[in-house]
């Protein structure tokens, strides 16, 4: 009787003088402590169904005391149970008892697995929500405090996303208490306890008021900028980023845009890294005159940054850029402030860093506009696409329908094709598998007419491959550009080519026939399905390669509902009940599943 | 510590089994010895795969003695031998070092590695059991589902206090050659791993990728003329790494500048003496072992025959050499017959950088006082291990007539070595890893 399974079918009413309801919640209880983790996971789970049972005052007595302790649990065990506790305000007697709850997620705010602790954090705000403002100072405040000046470093961590969410319903003289303690975990001595402060900082600073945020939090932010450790430093500009948002552009100037000029010439490429990477929100929370002035230039240096690590971030960030110009200056400041570096990117000596910008150029022509797209940008587009990195000719290719619908595809498409097919032919799979991803959009914006002539039989050959993922995802490929190209052009193109490949003397190409025809039945619809399909998928059950007759009994089962009732009881029926006596396990295996899935026994 | 109260090392406590060579004892070889960072906790890691955890005693008012001792605090098997089928290859399950972290929480944890995986343990302990059950009674026998007439809530009782190893995350399958060194950064969330061509860089949260931050394998390995010996962080700097080479030198470099290190900021090296070059100076320059001392102004490194201490700011000589076995020189034909010449010695600093100690043979180890340019040799063994003892210096008679108590070169024991040996953070208390036996010494109190 052991397992959670058993749950439903515990023993009736019949003899006994006990109460049958409690029966499955004594096996829930009993399961919490069960050495199999899942089920004490499934226990953990339905903590709310025992607490139900056990009513509000022995969950607060006995339940509530046990699971305090049970921090010795698995992980995944110990995150359900913080997760669980966060919705257990009405289990334990509403708001006036949410206090019961902080013992237990104390204890798990100090576990050192981060997931863990985070959940047990943000269940610890969600009840924090639910308490008066009376039992706020008298229970949540105090633990707080408790965790902020715990002895380990896990606890204090914790700490410092709590004091956000107490706040704002603090009396005066505990604000004034909370701001010195987040002030001293700012400066705490280990680095783990600075990180989480840091990167709380923007938080916090948004529900402090605003002189409290210029007198108390800029200097913090400034000691966090210049911390001896770069995993310090760096979080500064995340936090940059919030306090930038509560302050007037004077303010910023004075205040904040010294860190952030040091930042952005930092010894360490992580920190520079960052502001690479947290440009846009820069940007936006600095202001357009702010951009003009300072960041613009910033940018210059951080793509031609030494790093290439910081390059590539930057170079990421050139589309963002543009958009969050303002309207009217955007094509000078792109045309005469950017467009130079990134001219210098496409021939970068990194890979990372030309694949980067490769990602987000065409972005830019929208920008632009057509002019400027033909005469500056395709000449970048065209070197792009001969690069000697795959990546870079791939992320082009990926990105066309921005080009296409400024200045057309054709412009680009005698440059395109040579690129297409020499990736369509690279020594490595995974290159060859990206390409093909791109085939129904390159498709789409080419044209049938271009497609049949330049690209299709590039589709064709890939059915044939050496490696089954590129056969795989040639056969999905077909689907697609069926999808695009309709029934007819598929009927007349696709269709002819991929029946002829049943009679081919290897096995795996005679399999791709099949595949292939799965994928295709649905898009085809029954008509051509029932004529053209099913005759050659039926001749192969007789294939000599067992692996082909199972693939044929599944081929059968996946179009069998397409199928019309006379070609599933006159053709299919006798085939699959044949192959269902076949001499291979297999192939017997996969008949009488068709059969009782296609209902034909 | 003080060469003269050095001298007075004394209540030794030995762990381990007899002597004797038996396949038994192999797997006990001690093959890492490390405290962690209050000292409190001392760990070792041996042949077999196991790393036994030593406590030491608190002040305890019944045994007044006790104090500073050390005893097992848990045992377990961190790593299994493996077989790598690709390579067909042995994967030892030797521990070839232990790293703790700083202390996050009332639990310990500490980093293992073997060749090829880095393993991530938790030691914590638990005193309180749950009990009551609502479908079995006391002893365990099923009570009768139908006669439910209440539930019951498990209660903690106390009990025994149990110490519990529990695997957190296992980095493995980054390195292609054996791993030699691991050390934990000062950010407290990464760490490194070296092996002899590469190092990598890991998160402690993250198991399912590193970053390669140095790659010294030539893209020709004919071209191959030094390896990696050791590497490690700095103590204050997070940015900051040294890793030591096979030719005698010391790269330092600096993570802030860029992304992969293969460049160096500061290259020690000390000018070779033509007048001593011989067939073998190539092979006893090959650094062991690297450490930092605990100010992060100095780092000392251990070759062959000597234990050198550099300057952060003098890359071109040693501040201070120190021999350890120089009468082993004439010797070095033999010792490359019998392959003694390559064993790796460690090295390491006292509390409070003043005092330097590494091994030698015959279980003889050395300490050298940096202020006084005094230096002992120590021996470990049971004889000389008697409870509440003093150790009595050695000496190595070199050349010309022995004297009463001295050793002559010819009679030491090249098969009593010892490699690995640890020092307390605060106090004096060393930890001596001689063969399959831990000694561990203290200086007398009063």
């Amino acid at each position: 009787m052991a397992g959670a399974s058993g749950l439903g079918t515990g023993p009736g009413a019949a003899g006994g003088d006990g109460d049958d309801s409690l029966y499955p919640i004594a096996v829930l209880i009993d399961e919490l402590r069960n050495e199999d983790v899942q089920l004490r996971l499934n226990s953990i789970k339905k903590l709310s169904t025992i607490a139900l049972a056990l009513g509000v005052e022995r969950t607060r007595s006995e339940l509530l005391p046990f699971l305090t302790d049970t921090i010795y649990d698995e992980d995944e065990v110990l995150l359900a149970l913080a997760e669980q506790l966060g919705n257990f305000t009405g289990l334990v007697g509403g708001p006036d008892f949410a206090h019961c709850l902080l013992p237990p997620l104390e204890n798990l705010a100090t576990v050192e697995e981060t997931v863990v602790r985070d959940k047990a954090v943000e269940s610890l705000r969600q009840i924090s929500q639910e308490h008066t403002p009376v039992a706020l100072e008298a229970y949540f405040v105090p633990l707080v405090k408790r965790l902020a000046s715990g002895d380990w470093f896990t606890s204090r961590t914790s700490a410092c996303s709590l004091f956000s969410v107490c706040y704002p319903r603090a009396s005066n003289a505990v604000k004034a208490e909370i701001r010195q303690q987040f002030r001293s975990l700012c400066s705490d001595d280990t680095p783990m306890v600075r990180r989480a402060a840091a990167s709380k900082l923007g938080e916090f600073a948004k529900v402090l008021e605003l002189d409290s945020v210029k007198s108390e939090i800029v200097p913090l932010f400034t000691n966090l900028a210049s911390d001896e450790q770069d995993s310090v430093r760096l979080l500064a500009v995340e936090a940059c980023v919030s306090i930038a948002q509560l302050l007037s552009q004077d303010d910023l100037e004075t205040l904040v845009m010294p860190t952030l000029r040091q930042a952005v010439e930092d010894k360490s490429w992580r920190v520079r890294y960052m502001v690479a990477d947290k440009f846009s929100e820069l940007q936006k929370a600095m202001g357009p005159k702010i951009t003009l002035n300072d960041l613009i230039p910033a940018f210059q240096n951080l793509l031609k940054d030494c790093e290439a690590e910081v390059r590539a971030a930057a170079a990421h960030k050139v589309k963002e850029l543009g958009e969050n110009l303002p309207i009217e200056d955007r094509e000078t400041i792109i045309m005469n402030q950017i467009l130079p570096y990134i001219k210098e990117l496409v021939s970068d000596t990194n890979p990372h860093v030309k694949s980067a910008l490769a990602s987000v150029i065409m972005g830019l022509s929208t920008i632009l506009g057509k002019e400027n797209t033909i005469e500056h940008l395709l000449p970048l587009f065209l070197a792009q696409l001969k690069d000697e990195c795959p990546e870079v000719r791939l992320n082009i290719i990926s990105n066309l329908d921005c080009v296409n619908e400024v200045i057309g595809i054709r412009q680009l498409s005698q440059s395109l094709l040579p690129a297409i097919v020499e990736l369509a032919e690279d020594a490595k799979w995974r290159v060859r598998l990206a390409i093909i991803e791109y085939m129904p959009l390159l498709a789409g914006q080419l044209g049938v007419e271009f497609f049949d002539e330049k690209l299709n039989s590039l589709c064709m050959a890939w059915l044939v491959d050496h490696v089954y993922a590129i056969r795989e995802a040639a056969t999905n490929n077909l689907m697609k550009l069926v999808q695009k190209f309709g029934t007819e052009w598929a009927q007349n193109t696709i269709v002819p080519k991929v029946l002829v490949m049943a009679n081919d003397p290897n096995y795996l190409h005679r399999m791709t026939t099949l595949f292939c025809i799965n994928a295709l039945s649905e898009a085809c619809g029954q008509e051509i399905t029932t004529k053209q399909m099913l005759p050659i998928v039926l001749k192969m059950a007789g294939d000599q390669v067992a692996n082909v007759r199972f693939n044929v009994a599944k081929s059968l089962q996946k179009i069998g509902p397409i199928l019309d009732t006379n070609a599933l009881q006159g053709e299919v029926k006798p085939v699959l009940q044949k192959l269902g006596q076949d001499e291979d396990m297999d192939v017997k295996y996969f008949a009488q599943e068709a059969i009782s899935v296609l209902a034909l026994a | 510590g003080r060469v003269k109260e050095m001298n007075t090392y004394a209540w030794p406590t030995v762990f381990g089994g007899a002597g004797g060579e038996s396949e038994r004892t192999r797997a006990d070889i001690i093959s890492t010895v490390e405290f962690n960072y209050s000292g409190d906790l001392l760990a070792t890691g041996d042949k077999g795969g196991r790393v036994v955890i030593f406590q030491r005693e608190q002040e305890n008012k019944s045994r007044p003695h006790s104090r500073g001792e050390y005893n097992v605090y848990s045992t377990f098997q961190s790593h299994e031998p493996e077989f790598d089928y690709l390579k067909s290859l042995e994967i030892e399950e030797k521990i070839n070092k232990i790293r703790w972290l700083p202390q996050q929480n009332a639990a310990h944890f500490l980093l293992s590695t073997n060749d090829k995986t880095i393993k991530l343990w938790k030691i914590s302990e638990r005193d309180k059991r749950a009990e009551g059950y609502n479908l079995k009674d006391e002893d365990g026998r099923l009570r009768d589902p139908f006669r439910i007439t209440a539930l019951r809530v498990p209660i903690l009782k106390p009990m025994d206090l149990m110490v519990e190893a529990s695997p957190r995350r296992i980095f493995a399958n980054a390195h292609t050659y054996h791993i030699n060194s691991i050390s934990v950064n000062s950010d407290h969330e990464t760490y490194l791993s070296a092996d002899d061509l590469r190092i990598n860089l890991w998160h402690l949260e993250i198991t399912d990728r590193s970053f390669n931050i140095v790659d010294i394998k030539p893209a020709n390995m004919e071209e191959l003329t030094e390896v990696i010996t050791a590497a490690e962080f700095h103590p204050h700097q997070c940015n900051v790494f040294v890793y030591s080479s096979s030719k005698g030198t010391i790269r330092l470099c600096d993570m802030r500048s860029s992304a992969l290190c293969d460049r160096h900021s500061k290259f020690f090296e000390e000018p070779e003496d033509p007048s001593s070059r011989s067939f073998f100076s190539e092979i006893i320059s090959s650094i062991s072992d690297v450490k930092f001392s605990h100010s992060g102004r100095y780092m000392m490194t251990r070759d062959y025959l000597s234990v050198k201490v550099w300057d952060l700011n003098m890359e071109s000589r040693p501040v201070e050499t120190h021999q350890v076995h120089e009468y082993l020189r004439s010797k070095l034909c033999s010792l490359y017959e019998n392959d003694c010449i390559f064993d790796k010695f460690e090295c390491c600093w006292n509390g409070s950088d003043s005092a330097i100690m590494t091994g030698s043979y015959n279980n003889f180890f050395r300490m050298f006082d940096r202020d006084t340019r005094r230096d002992v040799t120590l021996e470990a063994s049971r004889e000389s291990s008697k409870p509440r003892a003093s150790l009595k210096p050695r000496k190595v008679c070199t050349g010309g007539k022995r004297k009463k108590d001295e050793i002559s070169v010819d009679s030491l024991d090249f098969n009593k070595k010892i490699l690995h040996t640890a020092w307390h953070p605060a106090d004096n208390v060393i930890a001596v890893a001689a063969t399959n036996n831990l000694y561990i010494f203290q200086d007398k109190i009063n």
